[in-house]
């Protein structure tokens, strides 16, 4: 999902470079005050280990291989500000030392990979766990499993978003191509998550951040990322995403001049850019959205009953 | 796998010599022209090309090298043109992105080839980086090569104590294998931080 450049137009990339500076601004004010100096080298090792964790391939079907992407893992295992600002250092050094991801682009990369998918994985994280209502083993390991197929479809929409935004690629078939596709990643994604967060929590769970309720994450901090990761994704996505009037048609149509503006508007350039199907194809992605959101839900709680049985889950002391 | 290059280039040259800020300036500078230039398949595109087959001989990058790095970002750019496809009204905009990746792709690798990271970071030190990020970076850059061995260790150890694992089990042992990284990645830090405190860190 790394973004090269030409591929976003200069609004755009500014947007996004705007918001992943007011993101990455509140982590470091996050982060400052409320990271202890001795955890300091951990965000450094974090990064480290996150490239690392990617060089290796997981095995999927075909032949083919797939790596970890890694932002709700960095989330659950270190907290939300950390976690933007180790992504946000893998990407920069991804960009500046292996010409991965354009310089124009790296503000639209950190916007989706470490604020939408970090930041607004770690929500779902925690909603989902609070809805087992338990921060046991299971628990965990089930809603960072669902919480990483999430991000990674909230990510690809984020990056479709731009896309279109730009107009590099019409909304009507960059939405569900990326939404689809990454329905399908991030299933991978999800299951690596669980099992890896798994994998901590048996040998040391005291290293778990997301596992215990934190005192050190302030509401305003929670409250300034979902404001940031909402308005991100409206900017980015609600100029498409939704079929009935905007704000702005319903003043023209309720005023009675939409007759005139509407002809020369429909035979403008929007008929090419449309294909007969487009209404379809984005509703029928909404929909498949909506179905898979479900199915994740139930595999990721079929495949934490599975991995964590009820009896052996490790009593917190 | 294989371990990422830090340094890659054994040779210096004069390119390689040159002030670093100039370059990262330079660079970003002619990454900005490139990408605002307008956005259908057009002569002006030679330019920049032009100027950047002029430096490529210059600080001798191995046409390999390029190839493999340019063939990493081309599955995305791949991916949006099947997308393209679909539409015809859409493809003067997306073969200007392609040139337009393709170029900026390049002038990146040409910034990287003759930029150690190291350099790169002093200059992101005089741009007033907040410091928490240069310590990440900086600390990225020293132990992404370390960590990398020892996941390679760890595989290594895993391979000669078991049969070679099934399809079914392939998925749970390397994600035996990363938790266990990450808990060794948190026990370096801490000795780090001892360190640095033994060194007068504050």
């Amino acid at each position: 999902m790394h973004l090269p450049d030409g591929f976003l137009d200069a609004k755009t990339a500014l947007l996004s470079t705007g918001a992943a500076a007011a993101g990455v601004g509140i982590a470091l004010r996050q982060v400052r005050s409320s990271l202890p100096p001795r955890r300091l080298p951990m965000l450094g090792l974090a990064a480290a280990f996150v490239f690392a964790a990617q060089m290796l391939n997981f095995p999927v079907a075909g032949g083919t291989s797939g790596h970890l992407v890694g932002g709700v893992l960095t989330a659950v295992l270190l907290g939300p500000s950390a976690a933007v600002l180790v992504i946000t250092c893998v990407l920069i050094v991804q960009c500046l030392m292996f010409a991965d991801g354009g310089l124009t682009t790296l503000g639209a990369n950190v916007f989706n990979m470490a604020i939408v998918s970090g930041c607004g994985g770690y929500f779902v994280f925690r909603f989902t766990q609070w809805l087992m209502r338990g921060q046991g083993t299971r628990a965990t390991v089930f809603a960072a499993a669902f919480a990483g197929w999430f991000s990674t479809v909230l990510a690809s929409i984020s990056c479709a978003g731009q896309l279109a935004l730009s107009k590099t690629v019409p909304w009507s078939i960059a939405f569900p191509a990326m939404a689809n596709v990454h329905m399908l990643i991030g299933v991978g994604e999800g299951l690596a998550t669980g099992l890896i967060v798994l994998a901590v929590l048996r040998s040391r769970p005291q290293l778990v951040a997301g596992a215990v309720p934190q005192a050190q994450e302030s509401g305003l901090g929670f409250v300034s990322y979902g404001l940031l990761v909402s308005v991100g994704l409206v900017v980015f996505v609600a100029p498409f995403a939704c079929p009935w009037p905007d704000g702005l048609e319903a003043v023209t149509k309720s005023l009675g001049f939409s007759e005139r503006t509407v002809h020369p508007l429909l035979n403008a350039p929007l008929p090419d850019y449309r294909l007969p199907f487009i209404g379809s194809a984005t509703v029928a992605t909404v929909v498949a959205g909506l179905i898979g959101t479900v199915l994740a839900f139930v595999a990721a709680y079929v495949l934490a009953r599975a991995l964590v049985p009820a009896l052996k889950t490790p009593k917190p002391k | 796998m294989h371990t990422p290059e830090l340094n890659p280039c054994p040779r210096p040259t004069a390119l390689h010599r040159a002030s670093p800020r100039l370059k990262l300036a330079v660079a970003f500078v002619f990454i900005g022209i490139t990408v605002l230039m307008p956005r259908r398949p057009d002569p002006a595109y030679l330019a920049p090309a032009a100027v950047l087959l002029l430096l490529w001989p210059l600080c001798r990058m191995p046409l390999a090298y390029a190839l493999r790095r340019l063939l990493m970002a081309e599955l995305f750019i791949l991916g949006v043109a099947l997308l393209s496809l679909l539409t015809p009204a859409a493809r003067p905009i997306f073969l200007s992105a392609l040139i337009k990746s393709n170029l900026c792709v390049l002038t990146m690798l040409l910034l990287t080839w003759t930029t150690p990271f190291q350099e790169i970071l002093q200059v992101l030190r005089r741009l007033r980086l907040p410091s928490v990020m240069l310590a990440t970076l900086a600390l990225m850059t020293r132990y992404v090569p370390v960590l990398a061995e020892e996941s390679r260790r760890m595989q290594r150890a895993r391979a000669s104590r078991t049969f070679s694992p099934r399809r079914r089990l392939a998925w749970s042992t390397l994600a035996g294998v990363i938790g266990q990284l990450f808990i060794r990645s948190a026990d370096r830090a801490e000795r780090i931080y001892l360190a640095m405190c033994a060194r007068g860190w504050k």
